[in-house]
C-alpha cells in the first residue's frame, strides 16, 4: 500500500485497508508485462501478425465518405516499402505520437522542466516489501516501488540538471543520494513543524481513531546494473482521441507526470474500453473504422483521463515549492485526509479502477 | 464530447435550414458532378468483374405490380447519399443498432450459433429494398450470405462499389436491381431458398402489400422468418414522422414518406397471418433526433419491427397442387384451427 509525505513537514499519508487480504494495487515489471504479452501474440499468430524491426514513413488518411475513385480505408507507407491498408488505425505510439501528429490533431502540451530518474534499487535488507514509498521534495518527488522482497524501483522526478548529476555520480554516491532524500529533515522550518504538529493534536482531539502508525521506508545498498536512466517529464492531451477510422491510445492521447504511478494505467483503462467498444461493434456487423463508437470510446475515455489527469497536475505545482504558506497549506491537506477514512476509501477506489 | 456532438447537431439543423432555400440548383449539380465519376468507377468496376468470371449484373426495368414508380425517382435522386453517416440517411444508419440484434437474435434463436465470430454462418438472407446496402452489409459481416435487391438501379451501384472494397464481404454479399416480384416468379429458381426476408423501411414505399407478401412467402423456406420494420399509421406519426422528421427538422428529405401508405401493426399483421406467416413478435421503435439515437420503446404508435415465420408446409397426398399458395394457406388456416 503506498506511503506518501512531505519533505517539509511531518504530514504523511497512508492507504492502508483494515483487512490487508485484498490488495490495492500491483506492481509488475515492464519486462515482465512485455514478454507476458509477447507470449499471448504468440499464441494469436493467425489472428495477429506482429512486424518487428517496421517503420512508418507515411499515412493516408480516407475521406470522410465515400468518394468514388478513392480508397476509403486508411493506407500506411512502412519504411521497405510496404503499403498496408486498414479499417481502423490505433494509434499507440507514445507522447510524441506520428499517427497524432500526421492526423492534425490538436493536443495541449506544457513541459515540466523535470527530468526523471529511474533505476532497479536492491534493498539493504529483505523485507515485506510491500510498500509503495513518495516523498514530496522541493524539486520534485521521489519515489520507491516495491519489485520484490529485495528490489525496488526507484523513480525520482527532479530538475534537469539535477537528473543529470545523479546519472553522472558513481554508484554510491548514488545511493547515499537516494537514501538523504527519503530520510534528511533539512528542509524543515521551525514554523511549519510546530503548525503541523498542532494541527495533528487537534485532528487526534477530534478523530482519536484514525491516522495510520508511521513505518519507515526500506534503506537502499545498491542499484542494478545498467538500470539507471532519465527521460524528460511533460504534460500532453490530444483534443480528440478519434478522427474517422483512427483511434490514439495510451500516451499518444495523454501524457502524465509519473507522481501518480497512473500513466500505464490510463493507457490500460483506454485498451479495456476500446475493446469493448470494438468487440460490441463486430457483434453488431459494423464496419470498425466507423466513427459512432470511436466517438464513444472518446467521450468515456476523456471523461475518466481528464480529471486524473488535473488532479495529477495539480499535486506537481502544489508540491514544487518550499514556500511557508502553500507548504502549511498542503500539510493541512494531507493530514486532514490521511484521517478521514471515507476519502481515503474514495481515493482509493478510484486509482484501483 | 458531449458539447461536441451537441454542437454538431445544431450546426447540422442550422446548415440544412439555410440550405433548404438554394437546395434546388446547388445539390442537382452536386449530384452531377460526383455522379459521373462513381459511374465511371462502377462501369469500370464491371468490367473488372466480369473479367474475373463474374456474371455481370443484368439491369432490369422495375416492374409496376408492388413498385410505385414516384418512389423509384425519388430514391434514384439520392442514390450518391447513401454512405454519408451524417448525411441524408443519417437516421437509417444509426438505425442498425436496433434492427441488426432483432434480426441476429431472432436467426440465432431458430438456427442456434453455428461459428463463433459469425454468428449468421451458413443463413441465406434476402434484403428487399436494400438501397445503398446499409443493412446488407452488417449481415454480411456476421456471416450470412446476403442477397440485396432493389428496383433503383442506381443505388445498386452506390450499394455494390461500396462493399466491393471490403473483402470482408466480397464473398458473400450480392446485389441484384430486380424486383421481388421477378424474383419469385423465376420458376423454381427463386422459391424456397432464402432463411430469412428483411424489408426494413420498406412497406411504407410499396404499391401493393398483399402482393408483396405472397412473394415473400414464395421466397422463403418454411420456417423461415421474415423481418419488417416501418412506420405505423397514426396522427402521432403524421406529427412525427412527416411534419416533425421531414418539414422541420430534416431527418429526412422531404417527401421521403407518404403518410397513407403507413401501415399498422395490427393490419399487419391480419395481413400476415392470411398469408401463411406467424406473427412471432411486434416491439416500438423511437427515434431520439437529438442524440440521434434509436431504442426499443413500449408504443408501437410511430416506428415498429416485426418478426414473422412462415408457417411449415406439410406434404399433400392429394391431387392438390402442393405448391399452389392458396392451398398452402388453406392447410395453415386449418392447422391453427385444429390445434
Amino acid at each position: 500500500f503506498p506511503m506518501v509525505w512531505d519533505a517539509c513537514s511531518d504530514a504523511l499519508i497512508t492507504f492502508d485497508k483494515e483487512n490487508l487480504q485484498d490488495e490495492m494495487a500491483y506492481i509488475v515489471e515492464n519486462n515482465i508485462i512485455v514478454a507476458a504479452l509477447t507470449k499471448q501474440l504468440e499464441n494469436l499468430s493467425d489472428q495477429v501478425r506482429v512486424q518487428y524491426k517496421s517503420k512508418v514513413v507515411k499515412y493516408t488518411w480516407p475521406k470522410s465518405h465515400q468518394v468514388a475513385d478513392a480508397i476509403p480505408w486508411v493506407q500506411v507507407t512502412l519504411a521497405n516499402g510496404q503499403i498496408l491498408q486498414t479499417k481502423l488505425l490505433i494509434g499507440a505510439d507514445g507522447p510524441n505520437s506520428m499517427v497524432r501528429r500526421e492526423a492534425g490533431i490538436p493536443t495541449v502540451t506544457w513541459n515540466y522542466d523535470q527530468s526523471a530518474v529511474v533505476a532497479v534499487l536492491h534493498l539493504s535488507e529483505p523485507t515485506e516489501n510491500n510498500v509503495a514509498w513518495q516523498r514530496f521534495l522541493p524539486t520534485g518527488p521521489i519515489a520507491m516501488l516495491p519489485l520484490s522482497d529485495t528490489e525496488s524501483s526507484l523513480v525520482w522526478s527532479t530538475s534537469h540538471r539535477h537528473a543529470e548529476e545523479l546519472l553522472q555520480l558513481d554508484e554510491e554516491s548514488f545511493v547515499d543520494s537516494i537514501n538523504t532524500a527519503f530520510w534528511s529533515n533539512e528542509n524543515h522550518s521551525e514554523l511549519v513543524e510546530t503548525a503541523g504538529s498542532l494541527f495533528r493534536t487537534a485532528l487526534s482531539v477530534l478523530m482519536p481513531s484514525a491516522g495510520s502508525a508511521r513505518q519507515l521506508p526500506p534503506s537502499v545498498a545498491g542499484i542494478g546494473p545498467k538500470s539507471r536512466i532519465m527521460f524528460p517529464l511533460g504534460m500532453g492531451h490530444a483534443s480528440e482521441y478519434i478522427r474517422h477510422r483512427v483511434a490514439l491510445i495510451g500516451d499518444a492521447a495523454h501524457r502524465v507526470h509519473p507522481l501518480a504511478g497512473q500513466g500505464a494505467n490510463l493507457g490500460f483503462g483506454d485498451v479495456a474500453c476500446l475493446t469493448q467498444l470494438l468487440s460490441q461493434a463486430a457483434f453488431n456487423g459494423k464496419d470498425l473504422g466507423a466513427m459512432q463508437h470511436l466517438l464513444e470510446y472518446e467521450t468515456e475515455r476523456q471523461r475518466h483521463n481528464l480529471p486524473m489527469m488535473a488532479a495529477i497536475d495539480l499535486m506537481k505545482r502544489l508540491y514544487s515549492t518550499n514556500a511557508a504558506p502553500m507548504v502549511v497549506l498542503r500539510t493541512f491537506g494531507l493530514q486532514a485526509t490521511n484521517t478521514l477514512p471515507a476519502m481515503k476509501a474514495q481515493i482509493m477506489a478510484f486509482a484501483s479502477k | 464530447m458531449y458539447s461536441k456532438k451537441f454542437e454538431r447537431f445544431i450546426l447540422g439543423v442550422c446548415t440544412r435550414c439555410l440550405t433548404s432555400a438554394v437546395n434546388g440548383t446547388t445539390t442537382s449539380a452536386r449530384t452531377a458532378v460526383s455522379w459521373t465519376s462513381v459511374r465511371k468507377h462502377h462501369k469500370q468496376f464491371l468490367e473488372r468483374r466480369s473479367q474475373n468470371g463474374f456474371a455481370v449484373v443484368r439491369i432490369r426495368h422495375a416492374s409496376k405490380t408492388t413498385v410505385d414508380p414516384n418512389e423509384v425517382k425519388r430514391f434514384r435522386l439520392l442514390a450518391t447519399k447513401w454512405w454519408n453517416e451524417q448525411g441524408d440517411f443519417a437516421a437509417l444508419h444509426s438505425m442498425n443498432d436496433l434492427r441488426v440484434p432483432f434480426i441476429r437474435d431472432n436467426l440465432l434463436n431458430a438456427h442456434g450459433g453455428r461459428q463463433p465470430g459469425k454468428p449468421l454462418a451458413g443463413l441465406r438472407i434476402l434484403d428487399v429494398g436494400c438501397g445503398g446496402g446499409l443493412l446488407t452489409e452488417p449481415l454480411g459481416r456476421l456471416g450470412a450470405d446476403v442477397l440485396g435487391i432493389d428496383p433503383v438501379a442506381d443505388s445498386i451501384g452506390t450499394a455494390e462499389v461500396h462493399a466491393w472494397h471490403d473483402p470482408d464481404l466480397r464473398g458473400n454479399v450480392r446485389y441484384r436491381a430486380i424486383t421481388l416480384e421477378e424474383l419469385s416468379e423465376k420458376g423454381g429458381k427463386g422459391a424456397g431458398q432464402f432463411d430469412a426476408v428483411v424489408a426494413s423501411e420498406v412497406v411504407e414505399h410499396l404499391a401493393d402489400l398483399e402482393t408483396f407478401t405472397l412473394c415473400c412467402n414464395q421466397v422463403l423456406k418454411p420456417g423461415g422468418s421474415l423481418f419488417i420494420t416501418t412506420i405505423n399509421k397514426t396522427q402521432l406519426s403524421y406529427a412525427l414522422a412527416i411534419v416533425a422528421a421531414e418539414e422541420v427538422l430534416r431527418i429526412v428529405p422531404s417527401g421521403t414518406h407518404d403518410w397513407d401508405k403507413f401501415v399498422s401493426p395490427v393490419d399487419l399483421e391480419r395481413l400476415l397471418e392470411s398469408n401463411g406467416f406467424h406473427v412471432e413478435s411486434i416491439r416500438g421503435m423511437l427515434y431520439n433526433p437529438l442524440s440521434r439515437a434509436w431504442s426499443w420503446t413500449e408504443t408501437t404508435s410511430i416506428n415498429y419491427a416485426l418478426h414473422a415465420v412462415k408457417l411449415e408446409e406439410e406434404p399433400n397426398p392429394d391431387e392438390d397442387d402442393p405448391e399452389d399458395p392458396t392451398v398452402i394457406v388453406a392447410q395453415a388456416k386449418a392447422r391453427r384451427w385444429y390445434n
